[in-house]
């Protein structure tokens, strides 16, 4: 049976071939951290990593996935999480897990962006309540 | 002792009487300004739970057993069924049960917009699900269907009778005015677009129906549902911790709710029954669209003589007739003002409440219009506004009002106005426009809450609310926190389960704060009042020398300083009980919010390209509760509102009245990408007469003043006067030829014409 590397343990990939990662996180493992909210690929609230790269799980089938996923409920001691929260970057928090990995994804690859630089890596992850200048602080102060 | 009245009790504008029992004396409202917790910024309490993916929303509910359900929906913007058979869906594999149209309530046999639903499939998977709505086999007959909201006026089709309201005498004042400007407005039709779909997961429990649902009202689901049902409203238990976003639209149980409770009683099993995004753009409710015809006569000096309007709303197949003419009859001082509002019955979407419904259709028409008025007598917009300030409501005295200290605040950023245009050049125009904000937001009864304290001096505070997201659970801890003299970490709330603590209101109108707030802190103190006699006995003092301050009993002497979780840690595991309720509103005042936003622009006058670069708000809503949280209140009713502006179009084909943007790509919502700065102030000023708390509601008020005040600062920046939202490149390009064409003709004309 094929197997999915998910916050650094192993799971047993027993869905029928063409199931969505999303669907195989959080109805058959119960990773439900991350959410479903277009389901096409327009929102990014799906957001996972995959080897470190964003990706949106909605649109990605799970047997396609060829890396090591990290979900939010991976990257829960990350200090994006306190920084989100000290800063007010959430409010209904549907979007939030999502926003997140995306920040997480971006400061890995750089530790210090710019605002630029932050629209850019965050343009793609949609926040009905309009978070963003809080989401824009989190992360230009992710490390407190 | 109990007191029973009659009072007035406000939701979106619309008011009606209702009996009350006033429970206890009304508290003495706290100092102005910031307090130990109150007036300061708190963290949300469930930020640490939202943000890691720990909350449970609606959607993550997974019971043993549970079916997934999809829904047919009409093709057709009006048919009828005229044969259904279920056969064909009810043999594919994993399918569980079906719902005809009439078996259970929102499933129609007459359709009346493309997209309502007619039947429904519950099966193990909601793949299953959808591929046997898809085998469901109907007939349908078409029926004439009226898209063209002015087309439905024609026909007196109307979702109620129209409203008209004047005071004064609109016709002289206007014949006796020395300027008159006449414009008209339309707005378009938003999609609400929660990041949670609509949705609901039911369960019965032998008689008892379990209801998971996204809502912003949980004990008005469990009184529509029990009603529908015919079932005690004990018998159904309705849970929201989390809801991923309302903005108005999840006041009621919709159809999918009444779906899934059917279904589950047919098959025995739980059911799920959520809106896919594409059904949430099309059947979960909308702001409609508005055409505003509207004149202003002034005075020479710019006093406003007369305000008159016609305002179509595009109501839909459902909805209601929301007041895009409040604005016009409540903003200025004007003496004469005539408004006819009439709500088109059309085979369109349903209109659903949508933050300040009616209130930021009609400001945009009203204060482009004053802007309008400005420019042609030459007067500062801002000192136009100063001049017509309205000291009363239509004869009735406000509660509290601020505005002029918002114009206060306001005009540094105003006074920006020169630099900023100075920064044109040939392509990029830029500009600086404003718009005032008046609103409700005052809450109202009933509402109300239980403190709890329990031997580790922790007190947990339980209503039965439901936090859409807004902040409110935390807004309650702060005003615990405050009356208990606790640190705010000490209070936790307990909401979002009807079974599990008394009544409190829906999340919608900027009302919780304000409802459920002074109920919280009327439970604090009755929680207080009874710590403190414990105390009183224990130390041998008088009550009235002690109080609670930073998790202490504390003497005035001083000479008495314990713990809290020592004195009520005597206790064991008896707890302390208190109870609050919502007072009245102050009688025959008119509660409301205020504000005004200053807004920078830039404008291609090539492209019609339009760029919000920043925004100023300053509202006046009462007392702040959590500094934090209202800046984060105001920044996204801001942000809400640039989509509302500039992107978002909702479009429909004219032909069938089918909606073409159904999915996020093609309705664009604003991204972080389209920010701007924004710079957020408060009056802070308690309303005296409003509450222990004199604080109002902030969900609203930022989003009502936005699209006028960007539209006034294109016209600073270009001189074009838009007159539709979204102010689309098409739009910014005809007003930028118009304003062309009417500078050219006045160049035409002769030298002091």
């Amino acid at each position: 049976m094929p197997e999915l590397t998910i916050n650094g343990q192993s799971y047993p990939l027993d869905a029928a071939v063409g199931t969505s990662l999303a669907h195989v996180l959080r109805e058959d493992l119960g990773f439900t951290g991350t959410k479903i909210a277009c389901n096409e690929g327009h929102c990014g609230a799906c957001t996972v990593l995959v080897d470190g790269v964003p990706t949106l799980s909605c649109i990605t089938l799970a047997h396609s996935v060829d890396g090591a996923v990290t979900t939010i409920e991976g990257l829960r001691d990350h200090p994006l999480v306190a920084a989100f929260v000290r800063t007010d970057a959430v409010q209904c928090g549907f979007c939030t897990p999502g926003q997140v990995v995306s920040a997480a994804a971006l400061i890995a690859a750089n530790p210090d962006p710019t605002v630029e630089e932050i629209r850019h890596g965050m343009a793609g992850n949609i926040c009905r309540c309009g978070t963003y200048p809080r989401i824009e602080e989190a992360i230009l102060t992710w490390r407190g | 002792m109990a007191r029973l009245i009659r009072t007035e009790k406000e939701v979106e504008g619309r008011f009606e009487e209702v009996w009350l029992v006033v429970e206890e004396d009304p508290l003495q409202q706290w100092p102005a300004g910031p307090q130990s917790v109150v007036g300061r910024p708190a963290p949300r309490q469930d930020a640490p739970q939202r943000v890691r993916g720990e909350a449970r929303y609606t959607a993550d509910i997974q019971l043993p057993g549970m079916l997934h359900t999809a829904v047919l929906r009409s093709p057709h913007a009006h048919a009828r069924v005229a044969r259904i058979d279920l056969a064909p869906a009810l043999a594919l594999p994993g399918v569980r049960a079906a719902l005809a149209p009439g078996e259970a309530k929102g499933l129609v046999e007459e359709a009346e917009f493309a997209g309502a639903p007619v039947a429904a499939v519950a099966a193990d998977t909601f793949a299953q699900a959808q591929a046997a709505v898809r085998a469901i086999e109907v007939e349908w007959q078409e029926l004439d269907a009226v898209l063209d909201p002015e087309q439905a006026v024609e026909r007196k089709e109307f979702t109620a009778e129209p409203s008209t309201y004047e005071r004064g005498d609109f016709d002289k004042a206007l014949a006796g005015a020395d300027v008159v400007v006449e414009s008209t407005y339309r707005t378009s039709v938003v999609v609400h677009n929660s990041m949670e779909t609509h949705q609901a997961v039911c369960e019965w429990i032998g008689d008892t129906l379990d209801v998971y649902i996204s809502t912003q009202y949980i004990w008005g689901v469990r009184k529509a549902v029990s009603s529908e049902l015919g079932i005690p409203g004990d018998k159904v238990r309705v849970v929201c911790e989390y809801m991923g976003g309302g903005f108005g639209s999840k006041n009621d149980p919709g159809e999918y709710t009444f779906i899934a409770a059917e279904l589950a009683k047919r098959t025995g099993r739980p059911v799920r029954c959520a809106l896919t995004r594409r059904e949430e753009n099309v059947a979960a409710g909308n702001r409609n669209a508005t055409i505003q015809k509207l004149t202003v006569g002034a005075r020479g000096d710019g006093t406003i003589v007369a305000l008159g309007g016609d305002f179509i709303n595009a109501v839909g197949a459902s909805g209601w007739s929301a007041m895009t003419d409040g604005p016009m009859q409540m903003l200025y001082a004007c003496e004469n003002v005539r408004t006819r509002r009439y709500g088109a019955k059309i085979n369109t979407p349903p209109m659903k409440a949508f933050r300040a419904p009616g209130f930021v259709e009609g400001t945009f028409g009203l204060e482009c219009l004053i802007d309008e008025l400005a420019a042609k007598l030459d007067l500062d917009p801002l000192e136009l506004r100063r001049r017509n300030h309205a000291d009363a409501n239509d004869g009735k005295p406000y509660s509290s009002k601020n505005l002029i200290e918002c114009y206060a605040l306001a005009q540094k950023h105003w006074d920006r106005r020169h630099e900023v245009r100075a920064r044109s050049g040939d392509t990029w125009k830029h500009g600086v426009g404003m718009a005032s904000q008046i609103w409700f937001g005052g809450g109202g009864p009933p509402s109300y809450a239980w403190a709890r304290a329990t031997s580790d001096g922790r007190v947990t505070i339980v209503t039965g609310m439901q936090d859409i997201g807004t902040g409110t659970r935390t807004a309650m801890a702060v005003i615990a926190a405050e009356e208990l003299g606790l640190p705010v970490d000490r209070v936790e709330v307990v909401l979002g389960d009807s079974s599990r603590g008394p009544y409190a209101t829906l999340s919608a109108g900027s009302s919780t704060t304000p409802s459920v707030g002074p109920a919280v802190r009327a439970a604090a103190a009755d929680l207080k009042r009874q710590i403190l006699e414990i105390a009183a006995q224990r130390h041998h003092l008088e009550e009235r020398v002690l109080d609670l301050k930073d998790g202490n009993v504390v003497s005035a002497d001083g000479n008495l300083s314990q713990p809290l979780e020592e004195l009520v840690g005597l206790l064991e595991d008896a707890q302390i009980l208190g109870k609050g309720a919502r007072g009245p509103n102050p009688t025959g005042m008119s509660v409301l919010t205020f504000g005004v936003q200053v807004v920078e622009v830039a404008v291609d006058v090539e492209t019609g390209e339009v760029r919000v670069e920043r925004v100023a708000a300053v509202h006046d809503v009462g007392r702040i509760i959590n500094s934090l949280g209202a800046r984060s209140q105001v920044e996204g009713g801001i942000i809400q509102g640039i989509g509302h502006t500039l992107s978002e179009a909702r479009l429909m084909d004219m032909e069938s009245g089918r909606i073409l943007t159904t999915t996020l790509d093609a309705y664009r919502m604003p991204t972080i990408a389209d920010v701007p700065e924004i710079v957020c102030e408060f009056v802070d000023r308690p309303d005296e007469h409003l509450t222990s708390l004199g604080a109002k509601g902030l969900g609203e008020p930022p989003i009502v003043p936005l699209a006028a005040a960007i539209a006034n600062a294109i016209r600073d920046a270009t001189g074009a006067d838009v007159h539709e939202l979204p102010i689309s490149r098409d739009e910014m390009l005809r007003a930028l030829r118009e304003a062309r064409e009417r500078a050219k003709e006045r160049s035409k004309e002769p030298v002091g014409a």
